[in-house]
């Protein structure tokens, strides 16, 4: 238990993420009021994807931590995704058979 | 205290139990033999109170007309039950009090890896159940337990609201106890104790808790979604506010349905432990039957969409999810075959934990395969949410979680409590527990087929004799559940004083005294064995078969 020696991160870092963040949510703001089609959403969560995963590596320590702890805050992300696609593929194929028409 | 109290003959050493008698040393413990004891008293109570709705219900249904409660009362009733039972009962029971008594002698350490962490998740716990408790009070909810949208974020009188946040709450609860189980697991192990020594009740409960983390996160989340929809109108789920009631459904299930292996998968570990023990023989395939609970961990994840066949999801992904379901099968099958495997040619000793172990098998198996049915696209729009479904899942959660919940109290009741309860009562309330369990979910399969729906107050008279008996063996039932919440905490005072090893079993549990010390062991074990070794051809010692 002894081994876990702390990581003292230098405080520019934290400025330097803290400053990302900022920049990301002026981002968000700037393209919520272009239009890029089908784009937009995609966009928007492109930022907000880079924004979080700043804030888990960085804020959060995961960056210095162990494999295993890696991969479990990987494991969250991945079952979300599994959330998604597996309620997307009933949204997805509705129409497929006629009698939803 | 009386000064005529007699004193049992030698000494007992100082444990975890009598190191200290004040209340403070209870309610701020971190030990988690300790916490595993508070939470067995509470489970004990919850049982109680989710039991007597279960009664008021089978009450109801002992005549065809709905007389005894009106249908809303009705309604509220097994709400209630389900709410209870599933979120207080069978979702903590095994691991918060045998996981959480076990977990760290098992692998031979000290404690958990987080004791206030441990002791938080008790207080969650009990949180939860005081608005529970309170929204019953306020006039109760009528929802079922699965709060399906839009009547239960728009139309329902109820108090949804507040039975909402104490489930929110509740998770909180299990996900504390998950996280500490898999760091323990994973950084606490005693020396020696590699991943394949392990006991199985511990990679039961490392699938178990993986899972936890998971899902309930978004069982939170969904639920949270349901109460600012109800108080703010935000729109997700009701669709005069743009939402979509089935999206409700797909994220419920991707956390309940999971929820159902969280509460069989440490009970299907108990049951290892019992066939193990009493059969005198290493598990058949232990790394097959290790690796299966993490096969239904993961698979189990991918098939709730067959709660959803009938309630406006694809064809298509009603296909899929279908055919998931069955692959799940596969894992189960496994540990059944390879639990009769274990007992083939072994001594088996039919004391209480394994007349409870063998009713599991059973039980289980009918639970089991009659999902395999519901699971069944075409079939399913025949059975859904007709007593089918009620029957099939109390033979899982029933038949199986709380018979390994009874088999293991009584196992590791000596190591517990240092005190062995009455066998032949316990064989007796064993066999009384399996014969009113079977009449009483037995004919509710034959009621489902025949199409009587669920949750509903009334039925037609030619569907009495039925539920007469289904209101009989549920009496019979509860008879059976009653007597060890008598004899055991008898046996507290006056049963017979128990040894480190009475069963003459494997594992570290059973080198450390009965009751242990606080910390366990006097100094670290060292694993030098595989789990279960028990010899080839081992028999049960002659004396210890007199208990
Ligand atoms: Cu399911």
């Amino acid at each position: 238990m002894s081994s876990n020696h702390p990581h003292i991160t230098p405080l520019k870092t934290y400025f330097a993420v803290f400053a990302t963040l900022i920049v990301g949510t002026w981002l968000t703001y700037w393209v919520a009021y272009k239009d890029f089609g089908w784009l937009n959403t995609p966009v928007a969560m492109a930022i907000a994807i880079v924004k979080a995963g700043v804030v888990v590596l960085y804020f959060m320590h995961v960056k210095w931590q162990s494999k295993l702890t890696m991969m479990f805050a990987a494991g969250g992300f991945i079952w979300l995704f599994t959330l998604f696609a597996f309620t997307l593929q009933d949204y997805w194929t509705r129409d497929w058979m006629p009698i939803y028409k | 205290m009386s000064s005529t109290v007699a004193t049992p003959a030698a000494e007992p050493r100082t444990n975890y139990l009598n190191v200290d008698y004040g209340w403070k040393s209870w309610v701020f413990s971190t030990d988690h033999k300790r916490i595993a004891i508070m939470y067995l008293i509470t489970i004990a109570f919850m049982i109680l109170v989710g039991g007597s709705f279960a009664i008021l219900v089978r009450l109801e249904l002992a005549t065809p007309a709905g007389d005894l409660l009106q249908s809303e009362t009705y309604n509220k009733i097994f709400t209630m039950h389900g709410v209870v039972m599933v979120f207080f009962f069978l979702i903590p029971g095994v691991p918060a009090v045998l996981g959480n008594f076990l977990v760290p002698i098992m692998i031979g350490a000290k404690d958990l890896a987080f004791p206030k962490i441990n002791l938080l998740s008790y207080y969650v716990f009990l949180v939860g159940i005081l608005l529970t408790l309170t929204a019953a009070a306020m006039g109760g909810i009528d929802t079922g337990w699965t709060f399906y949208t839009p009547y239960s974020s728009t139309y329902s009188n109820g108090q949804v609201a507040l039975a909402a946040v104490a489930v929110f709450i509740t998770g909180f609860s299990s996900i504390l106890t998950g996280l500490n189980f898999v760091v323990t697991i994973h950084k606490m192990r005693a020396p020696g104790m590699t991943w394949f020594r392990m006991p199985l009740f511990i990679w039961a409960h490392y699938a178990t808790s993986l899972i936890i983390l998971l899902s309930t996160p978004v069982v939170a989340i969904t639920i949270v979604l349901v109460a600012l929809e109800r108080l703010f109108h935000v729109g997700v789920f009701d669709p005069t506010y743009g939402g979509d009631p089935v999206l409700f459904q797909h994220m419920f299930w991707f956390y309940s349905h999971p929820a159902v292996y969280i509460m069989i998968l440490p009970a299907m570990g108990v049951i290892s432990e019992l066939i193990s023990a009493f059969s005198k023989k290493r598990v058949f395939g232990y790394p097959v039957v290790a690796f299966s609970s993490l096969a239904i961990a993961v698979i189990g994840f991918f098939v709730w969409g067959h709660h959803m066949f009938v309630t406006g999801q694809s064809t298509y992904a009603g296909v899929v999810f279908s055919v998931i379901t069955m692959l799940v099968a596969v894992p189960s099958a496994i540990k059944v075959f390879n639990w009769v495997s274990t007992m083939y040619k072994g001594d088996v000793w039919m004391t209480t934990p394994m007349c409870f172990a063998i009713a599991f098998i059973g039980l289980f198996t009918v639970g089991g395969l009659t999902g395999i049915f519901l699971g069944t696209m075409g079939l399913d729009i025949h059975m859904h949410d007709t007593y089918f479904v009620v029957a099939h899942f109390h033979y899982v959660m029933v038949g199986g979680m709380v018979t390994a919940f009874w088999g293991g109290l009584h196992f590791w009741w000596p190591k517990m409590f240092g005190r062995m309860y009455p066998e032949n009562m316990g064989r007796v309330s064993a066999a009384i527990i399996f014969i009113g369990f079977n009449m009483t979910f037995f004919p509710q399969f034959i009621l489902g087929y025949m199409g009587m729906p669920r949750r509903y107050h009334f039925y037609p008279e030619e569907w009495q004799v039925l539920n007469l008996l289904s209101t009989a063996g549920a009496t019979l039932l509860g008879i059976g559940y009653l007597l060890p919440m008598v004899y055991l905490p008898w046996s507290l005072k006056f049963g017979k004083v128990a040894s480190k090893n009475p069963w003459g079993a494997k594992g570290l549990e059973w080198e450390t005294d009965s009751p242990p010390t606080t910390f366990n062991f006097d100094k670290v074990p060292v694993v030098t064995e595989e789990a279960y070794a028990y010899p080839e051809g081992a028999r049960h010692q002659p004396e210890a078969k007199v208990v």
